[in-house]
């Protein structure tokens, strides 16, 4: 499906492979479209696997919500610009419910409170907020709820992860757990090892069986077992399942620093859904520019010139800020690279960042980004639309800071799927 | 009150543990004295910490300051030969560009030669030649002694035979009083700052090495040392530009010493008058400053990726209120406070990195004229020996030295190839030197968190690493890795654009948006 020497024509072209890109191109193929989608990496490898929605505001007082929509209502009324004051409650819903639903019929489902934040547990022992969990992280999170007594593995050789100071800190909590070492089957004695190489050695039905012979002499006295997200790549479920049953007690993932399985397992399900549409075409390239072809269309260009770049009808920006290249930071000013779209921005370098790393209120360059109508559409210097369809979704937006809110999922999704339906009212 | 291990007597005390502190401990040892080294931070925790790591071949300082000039060209040569471990002697330039001070560059080799600093005259091409990085507008060149030296290693290897002959080394512990009695300092109360816990200690000798902090110190014996604060910025590119140390061929001003630092280089520095020394810290208008300024001579330094600035306080001691500070003497001064009444009170302070063994050693004669001893210095003949501490922290060290360990163990840093077992052999250290086991210490005496990614992957990583090795609460092991972020996040401020924003961007990702980290601070 990667191509070509000749220009393709589709009705949107989607820029950015992450979040909020791919919930795009979602949104866009449940509703028929056709969708060009141009992305170079594979962003949501670096992402935890649990999902945010919303849970700090007022970030100067580091108030954490456990209600998001409670969160939402004090946040709209504080910061009018943010992008989830342009956003009706049903629209956000619909996204999540949406975005889950694909997931769950992907064979990765997600849990969560539909009313409430959730606290996940992080490699460093302590829990932070998040709104959705996979399915393999809820049981974690119920053990911990509960109490019950666990048994925390240390792989040996896994890198980042301290099983040792996440078991510290559960027991801070007043939680029965223990951890021990477990040789990786098919890996002992390697060291430099990461999730995917586990999940990798997951493959084959001896190291699987290896795996619980190893664990089964370790379980007395627990009634679950717990492990860095580690359990599988394309065969999650099944793995997981397979393990539980043989071991006779429920497992849960604990997320790891990235590169992540979790966030590679929703890169994986999302794409598989989207190529059983076959109406959706990965470019997997950098995108340079761009330029209006006609009254309403949009010319993409790649950077590997051999390669035509898509003309659409209509385009998302979700190319994400510095990091995804959404945005680009020179020494005295930040710009939008495609379009030179004005970017809402503080006015000098020495604005951007606070002095301490850790500054509560945040750095204001987080919240530089383009300004947008209540369409999505970024604005141009008189505060117009710039073009009758190009959309704008996900952190490029100006006047959030996702880090400290834990809103990037949510905002993703919902941004994206305004976005997508605005579209779809300009064509119709 | 409670005397933790380092409470006591001994025959020197000596308060900093900069270059010059330590330097003195190592002399003071080797003639057989005892001595104890307090710090209030770590090692290195000011200028030595912060410069260059520029080995002088003098031809700096030719015109502002001959006699420096002269020390740093027999300090240069010693050291070459006596630590080599520390040093790259790879030799600089000095050049001129279309509108610099022609008079200058007339008068220039003609100081030199006054100064006895051999230069050698170079053709702008065939300097372009050797240092493509060089602007094309270059009028003149000379190529000098100047080499590259690692402070950080060379404090680590002196202390290490300081300790070995028997000096002891307390970081963390700030000089709280000095008791006077009569013509003497009969106690100093100290502080272990991590505990809160105090103590004191009698010594025959104090020595106040406490760099800018000098002036500080010396006001607790009710001693007036002016000492003026000149913050000197730099920053550091991820790869190394040039072969050479070039400097730029004008009289001493911002921005005109490129240094390479191993597998890096280093532009500096800024010479900025300052009257808190606390709030010392690398800023933005700096960086710009000095990229607008260096420009002219590495047109590169406009265009490339800066990982970091950092910045160091040099004491000046003997300087009028105005003016520009470059023009006070970098040469070191040695206070006895005999006439102020003060007979066992000794303050060291000003001097350069480079002079640093030759400050160490006047001083310890002063020292052991004072105790009665007569010993020789031996620092001029005994080489340094390279320390098992010092090991780590030569940049891209790894991969030069020990290229199969790559292969062989787990990287707790993939950009500066820092190997488990640097993390493993520098805690067997600490036990025995009394280091407190937390990041930040770790992080001073290794390559973590000096890479590109500036301790985003490499911070949660050692931490996690060190938690395993030396549990502490969960708590502590993340104020650990805050504070160490914190550290780094100062140098890392001024320079955050293009990829080093959208790096800092993944970190902060990662520190707050995965990990919650700032979740628990009030």
């Amino acid at each position: 499906m990667i191509q070509g020497d000749r220009v393709q024509e589709f009705d949107l072209t989607v820029i950015g492979d992450g979040m909020a890109g791919t919930a795009a191109v979602l949104f866009a193929l449940n509703r028929g479209l056709s969708v060009a989608w141009a992305g170079t990496g594979n962003p949501l490898s670096l992402a935890s696997g649990c999902l945010d929605f919303l849970a700090c505001h007022p970030l100067s007082a580091r108030k954490t919500w456990t209600d998001p929509w409670a969160a939402m209502e004090a946040l709209t009324r504080d910061l009018p610009a943010h992008p989830y004051a342009r956003l009706r409650r049903e629209e956000i819903e619909a996204a999540w419910d949406e975005t889950l639903k694909c997931l769950n019929q992907g064979g990765l489902p997600y849990f969560r409170r539909p009313e409430k934040n959730i606290e996940v547990l992080t490699p460093m022992g302590n829990l932070r907020p998040t709104y959705a969990l996979p399915e393999t992280m809820r049981k974690g999170m119920e053990a911990l709820e509960k109490g019950r007594p666990c048994l925390i593995l240390k792989i040996e050789g896994l890198k980042g992860f301290s099983s040792q100071w996440l078991v510290e800190g559960l027991k801070e909590r007043g939680w029965a757990v223990r951890a021990e070492r477990v040789d990786f089957p098919g890996l002992e004695g390697r060291r430099d090892l990461l999730p995917e190489h586990l999940a990798q050695a997951l493959i084959t039905t001896q190291n699987r069986t290896r795996l619980v012979e190893r664990i089964q002499p370790l379980i007395k006295g627990v009634e679950m077992v717990g492990l860095p997200a580690v359990l599988d790549l394309y065969r999650h479920k099944e793995t997981v399942a397979e393990l539980e049953d043989r071991l006779g007690l429920p497992l849960f993932e604990i997320p790891t620093l990235p590169p992540s399985l979790p966030g590679l397992r929703l890169r994986q399900v999302f794409e598989r859904h989207f190529k059983k549409t076959g109406a959706c075409t990965l470019f997997p390239y950098r995108v340079i520019g761009m330029e209006k072809k006609g009254a309403v269309g949009f010319q993409v260009h790649f950077k590997e010139d051999a390669v035509k770049g898509p003309r659409s009808r209509g385009v998302v920006l979700a190319g994400g800020r510095f990091f995804g290249g959404g945005l680009m930071a020179e020494r005295k000013a930040i710009r939008e690279p495609l379009l030179g779209l004005p970017v809402h921005q503080p006015l000098t370098r020495e604005g951007w960042h606070q002095r301490d790393y850790f500054d509560r209120t945040g750095h204001p360059v987080n919240r530089a980004g383009l300004l947008t109508d209540d369409h999505f559409r970024p604005l141009d210097a008189q505060g117009n639309p710039a073009f009758e369809t190009l959309f704008a979704a996900g952190s490029i937006l100006a006047h959030q800071d996702w880090k400290r809110e834990k809103s990037g999922s949510g905002l993703a999704l919902a941004t994206a799927y305004k976005a997508v339906q605005s579209f779809i009212e300009r064509i119709k | 009150m409670t005397i933790p291990k380092g409470g006591g007597k001994t025959q020197v005390l000596i308060i900093g543990a900069g270059v010059t502190g330590i330097g003195l401990a190592r002399d003071l040892a080797l003639r057989g004295v005892s001595c104890l080294l307090v710090e209030k931070k770590d090692f290195n925790a000011g200028a030595s910490g912060g410069n260059h790591g520029l080995l002088h071949s003098g031809a700096r300082y030719v015109l502002s300051d001959p006699a420096s000039a002269r020390e740093c060209r027999e300090e240069n040569e010693l050291l070459q030969r006596l630590a080599p471990q520390c040093i790259e002697p790879c030799g600089g330039l000095f050049v001129a560009v279309e509108g610099d001070d022609e008079n200058f560059i007339a008068r220039f080799p003609l100081l030199c030669e006054k100064a006895g600093i051999p230069t050698r005259s170079l053709d702008p091409k065939e300097a372009r030649e050797l240092e493509p990085v060089l602007s094309e507008k270059v009028i003149a060149a000379y190529a000098v002694e100047d080499g590259s030296i690692d402070p950080f290693r060379l404090s680590l290897d002196n202390l290490a035979q300081a300790e070995e002959k028997g000096c002891r080394f307390l970081p963390y512990s700030r000089v709280l009083a000095l008791e006077r009695a009569g013509s003497r300092i009969r106690k100093v109360f100290l502080e272990e700052t991590r505990r809160g816990e105090t103590f004191a200690v009698e010594a025959e000798v104090v020595v106040n090495a406490a760099g800018a902090w000098a002036g500080q110190v010396a006001a607790l014996a009710g001693l007036s040392v002016p000492v003026l604060f000149s913050k000197g910025s730099l920053i550091i590119t991820p790869y190394r530009l040039a072969q050479r140390v070039i400097n730029r061929l004008r009289p001493p001003s911002d921005a005109d010493i490129l240094v390479p630092g191993g597998t890096v280089s280093i532009l500096g520095t800024t010479s900025i008058r300052i009257d808190d020394l606390e709030a010392a810290r690398p800023e933005v208008e700096e960086v710009e400053a000095m990229i607008e300024d260096a420009k002219a001579m590495v047109p590169l330094l406009e265009r490339v990726r800066y990982i970091r600035a950092y910045c160091g306080v040099r004491p000046l001691v003997g300087g009028q209120g105005d003016g520009d500070d470059r023009s006070i003497s970098r040469g070191f001064a040695l206070l006895d406070h005999s006439r102020e009444g003060l007979e066992n009170f000794i303050t060291i302070t000003g001097g350069k990195l480079t002079t640093y063994r030759l400050m160490a050693e006047k001083t310890a004669d002063r020292v052991c004229r004072l105790l009665g001893i007569d010993r020789p210095c031996l620092t001029r003949e005994i080489p340094l020996p390279p320390s098992s501490m010092g090991g780590w922290t030569e940049p891209a060290g790894v991969p030069r030295h020990q290229p199969d360990r790559l292969f062989q163990d787990s990287l707790v840093c993939e950009c500066e190839a820092v190997p488990e077992e640097a993390l493993d052999s520098l805690l067997a250290s600490f036990s025995s030197a009394g280091i407190p086991v937390d990041l930040p210490a770790v992080g001073l005496r290794s390559r973590i968190g000096k890479g590109r990614c500036q301790g985003g992957f490499c911070g949660p990583r050692a931490a996690a690493l060190l938690f395993d090795r030396r549990p502490t609460t969960p708590r502590e092991a993340r104020q650990g890795l805050r504070e160490f972020l914190r550290g780094r996040w100062k140098g890392v401020r001024p320079v955050l654009w293009g990829e080093q924003l959208a790096q800092a961007e993944l970190s902060e990702a990662v520190h707050l948006g995965f990990l919650g980290l700032e979740g628990e601070e009030g």
